[in-house]
């Protein structure tokens, strides 16, 4: 695959939707809005893993494309907007840090990953390093989402969007063996089942979602 | 390639099914005792790997630095069931725990052990990450357990923490198959630490030190090595004290293996930054930080867990330092901290159930009245601060005078760290065993149940620090 070509550029703007998803993720502030960019973040790195699985002639990332179309872009987004149903939080999100700043850190981070992944010059694949620069970013941004807001639920789908960009490293990478692939998409799921629990958990105790209130440890050990 | 040959393979699959079985008994004091049996069959498995290991190249990849955590961890785990057994019969008799929680903690530990063992001991690098992740989320549930308000924002704190370093340490793999992938060839080869080790040399030097990056952040963060520890003591002081003392002890020797491993690959690496100094500065940092912040901890468990990370701190330290004599003091220092750490959580656990609370107000002058316990604990915490006869004296000597002899100026802040963190626990030894008793606010188990287990692990941390040059040093000299 060299630049120009169409598995190239199609692998490309891919990644590259998925950033833009990304950055989107960190200005939204409504939470029925965020659930729903995160799951057409999934359903793009969905498609990525299947134009991957074709460029490659890898049919094991077909798999990896509908797990991650199935549960990532629908499954848990419809838990997700159920959770928000039952708990009553439509209300906007508080951040602790406003748009203009998370933006101009995001754009930050994205400059950081790529002056990291440049030096690494690997003979044979272009696009492996540009994927793996992309992904990154979706990484470092995916990390900056959770940092910035407070509420439990955005900060769950910051650390989703993070794995997201997990995933679309190791579909980038030609060869890697199935087994990540398969056991990140298993275990996105069982992680979702833990966060479940604590949902339950905190909202029967505190009316709320909003990890600041419930912070009685932190000031008094 | 032959997945898990069944002889070999039961060190895993004892627990896992273990943890199946007992997610289906309801009665606790049946399925404790269940736990017990299948954590010394588990501890036997890991025996049989040592004397007889599988071939490399196998599924399993039992070198003799795996096969000595595992037998340690299996260890634990076995006389750790014993502990617990007596400690869910108080919670429940106190009413603190109910049946349906009850169950789940014995099926999480058996989930956690087996966890564990599959990470210590797998060959293929996206594996070990599965299994670290699967432990991490036995680990949330079991300290999420109680259900108060603080353990939930305790499990809730070391989900998102862990998380995102597992998170950053799958990044890490993915590139680290990447650096391997031109040495190796593609496929499992460039997964398989076994193909990896030999191939170091080969490997793209630049791609290797990025993902040496993301692995040291993702496996730092569950070594709890500063500044990542901050999820550690809140889990340890909300969890149920049994697990506590397994993730104190055997969750850090996981990653500190992982981490050790990734030296040893980089340092095969003229291309490659060199790992000892960043292993080294987060070692110290964590002695450092750990020691002073000892000193205003008022809660017995979490005082012992910011201990751990003293101590983890020592042994990354070591493994940072490289060569053969403080690899060799670091792996030892490692062993016996997680004896004798897992012998204080047990006494402390059993004082705090006796007491009703486990602040240091609360929990005093054990050696009145509860003479077996608070003796023990007095021994436990002599040994912890690095005192004679106790083996961590001989690694703690050993790593220093290395350190001097390679890196003199650095001997400053580690022997201070070191003798402010022996004497902060020093300071606590005199109210907790010798001080004025406490009134009882609770209900506590038999003290067997605790004493014979402690008693056990402390006279092997003995037996290493009076016999040393014998069979011990031969068996960890040959792992380097």
């Amino acid at each position: 695959m060299h630049y120009g070509t169409i598995p190239y550029d199609v692998a490309h703007l891919l990644g590259a939707t998925m950033l833009v998803l990304s950055f989107a993720l960190l200005y939204q502030r409504r939470v029925a809005a965020v659930i729903d960019i995160y799951a057409l973040q999934a359903m793009v790195l969905a498609a990525a893993a299947l134009w991957q699985g074709w460029a490659q002639g890898a049919p094991q990332l077909y798999l990896t494309g509908a797990i991650t179309l199935a549960a990532k872009g629908i499954a848990i987004p419809i838990a997700l907007h159920r959770i928000v149903r039952r708990l009553e939080i439509h209300r906007s999100v508080e951040t602790a840090l406003g748009i203009f700043p998370s933006m101009v850190l995001g754009v930050g981070l994205v400059a950081l990953a790529i002056l990291v992944v440049l030096p690494i010059t690997l003979s044979a694949q272009v696009l492996t390093r540009e994927d793996l620069a992309t992904a990154l970013s979706v990484v470092l941004l995916g990390l900056l989402a959770m940092i910035t807001r407070r509420n439990a639920l955005t900060q769950v789908v910051g650390f989703m969007s993070l794995e997201n960009g997990l995933i679309l490293a190791a579909v980038g990478i030609t060869g890697m063996p199935l087994v990540v692939e398969l056991s990140v998409a298993v275990l996105v799921l069982v992680a979702m089942v833990v966060f479940g629990v604590f949902f339950f958990r905190i909202r029967d105790r505190f009316d709320s979602l909003d990890l600041h209130r419930l912070d009685p440890i932190s000031t008094q050990r | 390639m032959n997945l898990l040959p069944p002889a070999d393979g039961l060190v895993v699959l004892l627990p896992l099914l273990g943890a199946i079985t007992l997610g289906l008994v309801a009665n606790h004091r049946i399925a404790a005792r269940i736990n017990i049996l299948f954590a010394l069959a588990t501890f036997a498995a890991a025996v049989h790997l040592a004397y007889d290991p599988p071939p490399p190249g196998s599924f399993l990849l039992a070198d003799r630095l795996s096969v000595h955590l595992a037998l340690l961890t299996s260890f634990i785990g076995a006389s750790t069931s014993f502990v617990s057994l007596g400690f869910i019969e108080a919670e429940m008799t106190a009413g603190l725990l109910d049946r349906r929680r009850a169950r789940l903690y014995h099926a999480m530990y058996q989930a956690l052990l087996a966890f564990m063992l599959l990470a210590l001991l797998s060959d293929n690098t996206g594996l070990v990450w599965v299994s670290v992740e699967a432990a991490t989320i036995a680990g949330v549930l079991v300290v999420g357990l109680p259900g108060t308000a603080e353990a939930v924002e305790a499990s809730w704190k070391y989900f998102i923490v862990c998380g995102v370093g597992i998170a950053l340490s799958l990044f890490g793999t993915i590139v680290l198959y990447l650096a391997a992938e031109p040495a190796t060839g593609p496929g499992m080869a460039a997964m398989s630490w076994h193909t990896l080790l030999p191939a170091a040399a080969r490997c793209n030097g630049i791609v290797l030190n990025l993902a040496f990056v993301f692995l040291l952040l993702g496996y730092g963060t569950k070594a709890a090595l500063a500044p990542l520890h901050n999820w550690m003591p809140d889990a340890h002081a909300q969890g149920p004290t049994p697990v506590s003392a397994m993730l104190s002890g055997s969750m850090m020797n996981v990653a500190l293996s992982v981490i050790l491993r990734l030296r040893l690959l980089l340092g095969a690496n003229a291309g490659a930054i060199s790992p000892g100094p960043p292993i080294m500065a987060l070692g110290l940092l964590s002695v450092l930080f750990a020691a002073f912040t000892l000193w205003r901890r008022n809660d017995v468990k979490r005082f012992f867990a910011v201990s751990s990370i003293e101590q983890g701190g020592v042994v990354a330290f070591a493994f940072g330092l490289g060569g053969a004599v403080p690899v060799f003091a670091g792996l030892l220092h490692l062993t016996l901290h997680t004896l004798v750490k897992t012998a204080i959580f047990g006494c402390v656990g059993w004082a705090a159930q006796r007491k009703g609370g486990q602040s240091f107000f609360r929990i005093g002058g054990l050696g009145h009245g509860t003479r077996a316990i608070g003796l023990l604990l007095a021994a436990a915490i002599v040994a912890i601060a690095g005192l004679p006869p106790f083996g961590l004296f001989v690694s703690e000597f050993m790593i220093i005078t290395e350190t001097m002899r390679r890196l003199p100026l650095l001997v400053i802040p580690l022997a201070l760290g070191l003798l402010v963190g022996a004497w902060a626990m020093f300071a606590r030894l005199q109210s907790l065993c010798l001080g004025p008793p406490t009134p009882d606010g609770g209900i506590a188990p038999a003290a067997g149940w605790t004493v014979y287990p402690a008693l056990a692990h402390l006279a092997l941390a003995a037996a290493c620090g009076l016999l040393l040059p014998g069979m011990m040093s031969d068996w960890l000299g040959a792992i380097p």
